[in-house]
């Protein structure tokens, strides 16, 4: 039961990922492009260094390194007249008010806190490639829309929301459906965090199963149920192209490119 | 115990040489330092032999995609799909899984079993797929241009494959399959996460990082040093495959030379 289940949590995970991502990733490209010095030093900042370092390094440096910022943080502020250094040794010792999850909650919060964890960092990842994509289709939205935009008397703000932002997504959207795709390939990778998924349950179940202790005992089929996990993503990976390619052909309807273009003669 | 002793006992502990036991306590920056390089061996080893490897696989399956005999494009496709469209991660499970599974029926598996081998057989046919889709695009890029002169200097068969086709095609596919390289060092990580079993833990780098982050419950040494051991793994792949681009362009007048762009940093 506990395997079908995790197959919503991936689900999930994409779900609530994906949203949180894109606007990381916005967040990150209109920071870049700010014309305010520190801003767009920042945004600039924050592409670089997650695109630059090695991958799973970072998803397992992120998880243990939010969860020290999150009770450090919480340790200024709960317990100010704490004199012991937080580090001490090998050990990372905050107050037990700063715990978090507290030692006294219930085994689904740690669960979902871990869960949490999990997507905070997938989204940090994943909205530097984003950022980098959205950052990329802004400066691709023709000069000249802008111009005309500034030429009808529009602030700034209103010809980046009205002229900018609807026309960026066609040119953004081969990079985000390529992140996609990756960000479904990386799913599995929520087991090296700590978090009970497929690969996790898959390796439970299918491992031998002694009749003493089981009902349904039975060999190793741990192949078997990597299998099934193998044909989930190459149909999942198969349904989005195909949503996507449609997504796209939607998009480039009536847009002055190639593909347009291309659409406009076939009519 | 000095540093230059660490790196006596511990500087090719990932091969299993030198001292038998990981450090336990009092971990000293240098002990992270030379454990997480030695590490980097199997990393080193894991990408150059696949990249090595699969660089032959993918050329064939790059024409196999190109050909217009559907017994050898449909074979080419489905193979690219398999290994393009499931996760690394999943398919390292699935194969040492696999392995152990053969290993019962018949023992010539039992060297698949273990990392060397059974890792190294999932990255070389991953790596083929992806590169092999590289390739094809490149193929598909080819300047028609260049094929009808060929044919008009009457080259035909292999000799034209070898002297036209496939010169142009690396040319064009060689920034992409630089980016391809740098992926598959990085993507060797995964192998000792993944089930193949690190025995007596002679693990890859990040084997030994998370092995100093666990002990440690910090964070913060371990993975930078082994991020910086990976920048520099990277900056010597691009010297080498850029000074191997100069040379597939070294014909071109300077102007018209393909730029290359590495982007870094996917996971697949």
């Amino acid at each position: 039961m506990s395997f079908y289940v995790s197959f919503g949590t991936v689900l999930l995970l994409l779900a609530i990922t994906a949203p949180v991502a894109l606007g990381f990733g916005f967040a990150g490209a209109m920071a870049a492009r700010s014309p305010v010095f520190p801003l767009n030093w920042i945004g600039r900042a924050y592409i670089a260094v997650v695109r630059g370092v090695p991958d799973i390094a970072f998803f397992l440096f992120f998880v243990i390194a939010l969860d020290q910022g999150f009770e450090w943080l919480r340790h200024q502020v709960k317990c100010p007249d704490w004199d012991q250094p937080i580090r001490q040794g090998s050990d990372f010792i905050v107050c037990d008010a700063a715990k978090l999850p507290l030692n006294t909650s219930a085994q689904w919060i740690h669960e979902t806190y871990g869960f949490l964890l999990a997507v905070l960092t997938f989204a940090i990842v994943f909205g530097a490639f984003a950022a980098n994509v959205l950052f990329g289709a802004m400066r691709a939205v023709p000069r000249a829309q802008l111009e005309t935009a500034e030429a009808y008397g529009m602030t700034g703000r209103q010809s980046f929301w009205r002229i900018l932002v609807p026309q960026m997504w066609v040119y953004a959207l081969p990079g985000l459906s390529n992140l996609w795709m990756v960000l479904i390939k990386a799913t599995p990778l929520l087991f090296l965090l700590g978090v009970e998924d497929i690969v996790y349950w898959a390796r439970e179940l299918g491992g031998t199963k002694n009749p003493r202790f089981s009902d349904y005992p039975h060999g190793d089929w741990r192949m078997w149920y990597f299998l099934v996990l193998l044909v989930f993503y190459l149909g999942f990976t198969k349904v989005s192209e195909v949503v996507l390619d449609r997504l796209m052909k939607r998009l480039t309807h009536g847009q002055a490119t190639a593909g347009g273009e291309m659409q406009r003669k076939a009519a | 115990m000095s540093c230059w002793e660490t790196i006596a006992d511990y500087g090719l502990r990932s091969l299993g040489i030198g001292e038998r036991l990981l450090p336990r306590s009092d971990f000293t920056l240098c002990q992270q330092v030379v454990l997480i390089g030695s590490g980097m061996i199997w990393n080193v080893y894991f990408g150059v032999l696949a990249l090595f490897s699969g660089f032959f696989l993918a050329t064939a399956l790059a024409l196999g995609k190109f050909s217009a005999n559907p017994w050898l494009r449909k074979p080419a496709e489905w193979f690219i799909f398999l290994f393009r469209g499931s996760p690394l991660f999943i398919q390292f499970f699935f194969a040492y899984f696999l392995f152990l599974s053969l290993k019962q029926v018949a023992p010539v598996f039992t060297p698949f079993t273990s990392a060397w081998a059974g890792a190294l057989v999932v990255l070389f046919l991953n790596t083929a797929a992806y590169t092999g889709e590289i390739f094809h695009g490149a193929l598909l890029s080819i300047p028609k241009g260049d094929t009808e002169a060929a044919d008009a200097y009457g080259f035909s068969g292999w000799t034209r494959f070898r002297k036209i086709i496939w010169p142009t095609m690396l040319r064009l596919a060689w920034p992409a399959y630089t980016n391809e390289a740098i992926f598959l060092f990085h993507a060797t990580t995964l192998v000792f996460f993944s089930g193949f079993p690190a025995l007596q833990q002679r693990g890859d780098a990040l084997y030994y990082a998370s092995y100093f982050a666990d002990k440690t419950f910090n964070p913060f040494v371990p993975y930078p040093i082994l991020a910086g051991f990976f920048i520099l793994l990277t900056l010597c792949l691009i010297g080498i495959f850029g000074l191997i681009n100069r040379r597939l362009n070294r014909h071109l007048p300077q102007a018209r030379r393909a730029k290359m762009r590495f982007r870094m940093n996917l996971i697949r």
